[in-house]
């Protein structure tokens, strides 16, 4: 392993003439492409215990064996993974001398949220911006100091994964691929064999999370990017809110983005998991835009516990994703509330699967997709129901909207019922914005966008107003402006 | 106020209005009456710019401007409102966001200051009040779930906060049971003043009992064929449409 020894000897050098990496980010890369050097090369650089090398190069193992899927509803280029860099992509120089050659799309979007212009070259990624996490820009650095002694004071561990593998090995160890193995999905094993960092949150028993945690003030947020990793865990009577995401869509190197987020809750234990996702959906013909291949899935492994996902996806090109649970406590909750919006030539395939093992499980699926431009927006969802989910129940709301008539809009629901105690309902309907609603709003003075923005925020309130209130009020806004060019 | 002339208009080239006449001044109140394809609808479309009415010939001047040439929520800014004869419902949108929409977007086109949640509040409860109305109203969604009074109360409601300089109120006693005309009639006039106009567009005279018009005029195939006062709507509910429709033809 001549050229492992050689990028370890790379780190070292680095190590000694350089005060930590983010002073200076060219030096720090792997070369593109995907071999068990490069996972070696990212271990190595993260410092991790032998176990994650072990685990990461069985993943990488496996990944080999396995295909790209191809049942999604979506079509896109064969990605040659070999042209990926795998760890800190060097910084091109070709990002944008200015906020002038940025596309004015992306600025008109900046301004109508409001964002002050330093932050819009930081997200754009103007050449000679601040090379810092957007969290440090929205000025939240001390405010992260705060919070995380506050955290720590509860007990609460809320932290990068590449820290947590340094300062809580056992606990990572214990639940790292317990949710999402490495064998899961070509895209979960890929990511477990290169993951950059992410998240950990472990709450410990009964504590309720005095705060929403936030990926915005999670430090280093930058450099976990393209596979990021997030392991949360909320230990026996415990609850915990958290945040995913950002409302301004940032610009980002990686076309490919692979995530893989594991949610496990304990007896009694609750754990909300919030995401807004606005990645660049690319040109109004999806060129440039972000694939999204994510694998999200919680456990609640013990009686009467509860997970929720709320999801609010406007961005990327190509959306491929579907929080699930696994109901094994018995009594346990699953919840899955999701706006899905696909404009110009997006394609979303997204959903959720419930999986009900224990005794009176529950599940509810509030499902809104909208379609517009020529977009295609896929609902498919698994509901389950096992053997021993005596009087298990489950409700789907499916719900689908058309905006003129050159987009689609699928609902495939797979269900499947091993207990005859249990109960599943399942209702969709589709629907239009139509000419009538229009002309109300208009007649009323509303402009043919503000109407559209109006009708579909009406559309998808059920789901909005499961997000957290600050969240809630920027979503309702990102709702409007993923749809403009729309009508008219 | 508004000076329509020799307004013609078609539906999917069909022929509806054929030479229309009318011409409102400030603060009057005009009753339109016909019997049913005589164009009444039609007209208050064509007046508040629904796409799918295309004017062939004659002209709509609203205080001195074009009407014809512009879009319908400019048209809403002008200071021209119609009250719907079928409410839309509009599903998770409370009648407060829609209100504030609507006013605000008026407001930014007359060029006003946008009215922020605390002063709007304000606005429209003190409008409620006015109009005898509950605050329920505004915490439910756009008529979802209102009885056929309520949707046309609350089409009153917000002609109260648009403030609209021509209201044109399409058939808006249809579907309604005395008690609730009587309520309607009620908030409508307490909105008639000087500076406001109104084309009130019904089958029957009843409503006029309530609604007391300046002027009548009876519309058949797509002209108007009589004007007069509102002794008019009378002499019409005895003699009935037909008579009028054969002079119309004479």
């Amino acid at each position: 392993m001549a050229a492992t020894a050689e990028s370890v000897a790379q780190v070292e050098e680095i190590r000694k003439y350089k005060h930590g990496w983010e002073t200076d980010i060219e030096m720090e890369t792997a070369p593109k492409g995907l071999s068990e050097d490069t996972i070696r090369f990212i271990s190595a650089k993260k410092e991790e215990p032998d176990w994650m090398l072990g685990w990461r190069l069985k993943a990488y193992r496996h990944w080999l064996t396995m295909e790209e899927p191809t049942w999604a509803m979506v079509d896109y280029p064969t990605i040659d993974f070999q042209d990926i860099y795998y760890y800190a992509a060097p910084k091109t120089t070709e990002g944008p001398k200015s906020l002038d050659e940025v596309d004015p799309e992306l600025l008109r979007t900046y301004e109508k949220l409001g964002i002050p212009l330093k932050e819009q070259e930081v997200l754009a990624g103007v050449q000679g911006a601040p090379k810092v996490a957007v969290d440090a820009v929205f000025d939240s650095v001390s405010v992260a100091t705060t919070f995380k002694k506050e955290l720590e004071s509860h007990g609460v561990i809320f932290c990068p994964i590449s820290e947590a593998l340094k300062e809580h090995p056992e606990l990572v160890r214990k639940y790292l691929g317990t949710v999402v193995p490495y064998t899961d999905n070509f895209y979960a094993t890929l990511n477990s064999a290169v993951f950059s960092d992410g998240s950990f949150v472990y709450i410990p028993p009964g504590v309720r999370c005095p705060m929403e945690l936030s990926t915005y003030f999670r430090m280093n947020a930058k450099e976990s990017g393209q596979f990021e990793r997030t392991l949360v865990i909320a230990d026996e009577g415990s609850y915990v809110s958290y945040l995913e995401g950002c409302t301004a869509p940032m610009r980002d190197e990686n076309q490919l983005h692979a995530a893989v987020v594991e949610l496990i809750t304990m007896d009694d234990a609750e754990i909300k998991y919030s995401t807004v996702q606005n990645w660049y959906p690319g040109d109004e013909n999806g060129k440039g835009g972000i694939y999204n291949f994510v694998t999200k899935r919680g456990a609640c492994r013990g009686d009467n516990s509860k997970i929720r996902w709320t999801q609010v996806e406007t961005g990327s090109a190509i959306t491929w994703k579907y929080p699930s649970c696994i109901l094994q406590g018995d009594n346990s909750v699953g919840d899955f509330y999701s706006v899905a919006i696909a404009n110009n030539a997006q394609q979303a395939d997204t959903g959720t699967k419930m999986i009900h093992l224990g005794k009176g499980t529950r599940s509810r699926i509030i499902s809104k997709g909208i379609s517009a431009g020529k977009a295609q927006n896929t609902y498919r969802g698994l509901v389950r129901m096992g053997p021993k989910a005596l009087n298990g129940r489950n409700f789907t709301q499916c719900d689908s909207l058309l905006i003129g008539d050159r987009c689609g809009a699928h609902t495939i629901p797979y269900i499947e019922s091993k207990n005859r105690t249990a109960k599943v309902e399942h209702e969709a309907t589709t629907s239009r914005i139509s000419e009538d609603q229009m002309f109300y709003c208009r007649q009323r003075g509303i402009g043919e966008e503000d109407a559209v923005a109006l009708i579909v925020n009406g559309f998808c309130k059920e789901v909005l107003q499961e997000l957290p209130m600050e969240f809630a009020v920027e979503a309702q806004k990102l709702v409007g402006i993923s749809l403009e060019g729309s009508v008219g | 106020m508004i000076e329509i002339k020799n307004l013609h208009a078609a539906v999917d080239g069909m022929p509806i209005l054929k030479g229309l006449d009318l011409t409102i001044a400030s603060g009057e109140v005009h009753a339109i009456m016909g019997p049913n394809g005589a164009g009444k609808s039609t007209l208050s479309y064509v007046l508040s710019g629904r796409e799918g009415y295309q004017v062939t010939d004659g002209t709509v001047a609203f205080k001195g401007q074009n009407l014809l040439e512009l879009e319908p929520e400019q048209r809403a800014a002008a200071g021209l409102f119609l009250a719907f004869q079928y409410p839309v419902e509009i599903p998770g949108v409370t009648n407060m966001t829609f209100l504030k929409h609507a006013l605000n977007s008026v407001r930014i086109q007359r060029g006003a200051a946008e009215l922020d949640a605390m002063e709007f509040l304000k606005l429209v409860r003190a409008k409620t009040k006015e109009l005898g109305m509950s605050d329920d109203m505004l915490k439910r969604a756009v008529n979802i779930g209102f009885s056929g009074g309520e949707k046309k109360r609350n089409e009153i409601l917000q002609m109260a906060v648009l403030e609209p300089t021509f209201a044109v109120l399409d058939e808006t006693d249809s579907g309604l049971d005395i008690d609730a005309l009587k309520i309607v009639a009620e908030g409508v006039n307490a909105l008639r003043c000087r500076e406001r106009s109104m084309l009130v567009i019904t089958h029957y005279q009843r409503l006029l009992d309530y609604i007391v018009p300046d002027h009548v005029h009876v519309l058949a195939a797509g002209r108007i064929v009589t004007s007069g006062d509102k002794e008019l709507a009378l002499h019409l509910e005895e003699e009935g449409y037909a008579a009028f429709a054969e002079r119309a033809a004479a």
